[in-house]
């Protein structure tokens, strides 16, 4: 086990470490430049600010003293944020992201799971029904449009829930819901299909052989082989909450890193786009490294060479 | 036919399956008796109801499927009019089933130990330790080798052949009264076909289970079964046992199973096969459903049904040929050749028996 971590843990930095590369040469092909009154500024002036940060080398060198410093820890300094170092920047509004996105996460899984099993257990029923009509209403809504219908009605109307900022548990719910409505249906559709399939085998077929009641055979012997193919769409669902999260925490306002992230590309904050593109990707890796080893324990198969 | 000593009696039993197509009338009047310690071979080709029939005595027939009439006595009491929480409690106690696919039929996530344990827990609500001595103990009975470390296994770390015996072991350790076979060899290689067979047979004599077993391979009827009943189009349509059925055979559609089994006397020669396709049960055909594919079909085999006929007291079939008012027929050369042989063979029971006879005489001297 610890020697298969250590592999995997080599080849989530070789991803980063291509992730990082491609998005810097990327980043620097982008319109603009990170001045904002550039209009007013002398060509001195600029070459001045430039030289200051070191923008005026030929992009290769900037790459080689970016990675010099990644290596040293240092993730450089934000352009826009008053000089603030952009390791302080990201561990600061991470908090409310990762407590958002969780909470998103594990919900929409887990309600997903569950909504996915009823359909399962009651197919073509009015149950399974309208379990489908839910999923199909939750992957089309995009989440910003939910997440402005749950701030009207959850929020003005019945004044349930703060419609926007920060501060506190009730604050996150409304993020929460938004964020947990894709993942939900997306889990409850492929819940669906894998266990009906289930339901129907031959193993099933034997527990039921066995004498063994409906809420038997559900729990014993179908819930966990359903489960199986259900966890491989786990990290695709991760991207699904952060690119999601980018979007809805700006419309309500949450200090977290995906407000961060949109703000820090407008205005070519380089050092932020750059560590922000490594924190996603550090996060998805490991969700990833998360989900293989829950295959394990789950799939016999498929478990790990001790 | 009612005996004291039968498990199982099936009476006109009729199922129908709703579809979007129609009704298709899947059984249509089937009776059989299943007698303690026998093992009932229900042969047929595919769709001919073999599944149908014992899914229905297990309760676990799909929801379209409608019991138009019929009674399935077990112990007394009509099955057909259990409750389904009822029949959960005889399901894996009093009748077990094992399926064709080792390969699919054990649950790929359970350690198998678990899994052979598992009927002990429901039916007995024994403690996981006595349940898993016992399901040691079983694992011993089926051939399992290292089984005091192979029940932390999972199934994927087992063969085919193991597999199945697995699966016998989850039938029998609880001992039931009927065990349903249904095609339990067929996905299996020869050579792990005949093991199987003769763990099944070892196992037979010493629970003395009945066992129905169904199948489409004659070659397995002979070795397994001491009687036979060949179903066609929902319909049994000869029983008898099984040297009746194998050396005397009277329904012409018998004849054409026979005949296309291949058998040491084959030659290069093609192997004979039935012609034609069993009729849609959507709608039967009103008179002997065997007819269309006949070569010995009589006018009447077309408007009327045919009823049994007694061949004798153990052997019935039900074809108009055996009406006195039918014309003679000869069957086909290969039946010719198994009657004779069937000639033989009761020829030798009369010496044995005269023997016998004879023996006690002395001893009375």
């Amino acid at each position: 086990m610890a020697k298969y971590l250590g592999k995997r843990i080599f080849y989530i930095i070789l991803t980063l470490f291509i992730v990082s590369t491609i998005t810097f040469f990327l980043m620097k092909l982008m319109p603009g430049t990170p001045l904002t009154n550039q209009a007013k500024l002398t060509p001195t002036q600029i070459h001045q600010i430039y030289k200051q940060y070191g923008l005026d080398k030929p992009v290769w060198q900037q790459y080689l003293v970016y990675l010099g410093g990644i290596i040293h820890g240092n993730f450089g300094t934000s352009f826009q944020f008053s000089n603030q170092p952009v390791s302080y920047l990201i561990s600061s509004r991470l908090g409310p992201s990762l407590i958002i996105g969780g909470q998103g996460m594990v919900l929409g899984v887990l309600a997903g799971l569950v909504v996915g099993a009823v359909g399962a257990i009651k197919a073509n029923t009015w149950v399974d029904t309208s379990a489908t009509i839910i999923s199909i209403l939750f992957i089309s809504i995009p989440s910003f449009v939910l997440a402005v219908l749950l701030q009207y009605y959850l929020g003005l109307k019945l004044r349930l829930f703060p419609i926007a900022d920060w501060g506190g548990f009730m604050y996150t719910v409304l993020p929460t819901l938004a964020l947990a409505a894709s993942p939900l249906a997306e889990t409850a559709r492929f819940m669906r299909t894998e266990m009906v399939d289930v339901l129907s085998s031959d193993y099933i077929e034997l527990a039921k052989a066995k004498g063994l009641n409906k809420v038997g055979i559900i729990y014993h012997h179908a819930l966990r082989n359903s489960l199986i193919p259900v966890v491989t769409i786990i990290g695709p669902l991760a991207v699904n909450i952060m690119t999601g999260s980018m979007v809805v925490e700006n419309i309500f306002s949450i200090p977290g890193i995906g407000e961060q992230f949109v703000k820090s590309i407008l205005t070519n904050d380089y050092p932020t786009i750059m560590g922000l593109t490594i924190v996603y990707s550090a996060m998805l890796c490991v969700v990833l490294l998360i989900t293989d080893i829950v295959y394990g324990l789950i799939d016999p198969r498929i478990r790990i060479n001790k | 036919m009612e005996n004291e000593k039968d498990v199982l009696e099936v009476r006109n039993l009729k199922i129908n399956f709703n579809t979007y197509a129609g009704t298709v009338q899947a059984i249509r009047d089937v009776s059989f008796d299943l007698r303690k310690g026998e093992t009932l071979a229900i042969v047929g080709e595919s769709g001919s109801g073999k599944t149908v029939t014992t899914r229905s005595i297990m309760g676990l027939n799909s929801p379209n499927a409608v019991i138009d009439s019929g009674t399935i006595m077990f112990k007394g009491q009509d099955l057909l009019k259990k409750s389904r929480k009822q029949m959960d409690q005889i399901r894996g106690r009093d009748i077990a089933e094992i399926f064709q696919d080792p390969m699919t039929s054990l649950d790929p996530t359970m350690k198998i130990g678990k899994q052979i344990a598992e009927p002990l827990i429901i039916h007995k609500g024994m403690k996981r330790e006595k349940a898993y001595a016992q399901a040691l103990e079983m694992m011993k009975l089926v051939g399992i080798e290292n089984a005091e470390q192979r029940i932390n296994n999972y199934p994927h770390q087992f063969s085919g052949g193991m597999r199945q015996r697995i699966v016998i072991a989850i039938a029998l350790v609880n001992y039931p009264e009927i065990l349903i076979a249904d095609e339990p060899t067929t996905a299996l290689d020869v050579t792990i076909q005949a093991q199987i067979l003769d763990l099944m047979k070892e196992l037979q004599a010493k629970t003395n289970t009945s066992i129905i077993f169904i199948t489409h391979d004659l070659g397995v009827v002979a070795g397994m079964a001491d009687r036979v009943a060949v179903m066609y189009a929902g319909k049994i349509v000869e029983y008898g046992t099984v040297d009746e059925i194998f050396y005397n055979p009277k329904h012409p559609y018998t004849w054409g199973l026979l005949n296309s089994m291949p058998t040491m006397d084959t030659g290069g020669t093609e192997l004979p096969s039935i012609p034609g396709t069993p009729p849609d049960l959507l709608d039967p055909p009103v008179g002997d459903a065997f007819a269309a594919r006949n070569k010995y079909a009589l006018k009447i085999d077309t408007e009327k049904q045919p009823p049994f006929f007694k061949v004798s007291d153990t052997h019935y079939a039900a074809t108009w040929l055996l009406d006195k008012r039918a014309p003679k027929v000869t069957p086909p050369e290969p039946i010719i050749e198994r009657q004779k042989h069937y000639a033989e063979l009761v020829h030798q029971e009369i010496d044995k028996s005269k023997g016998n006879h004879v023996e006690e005489q002395e001893e009375q001297l």
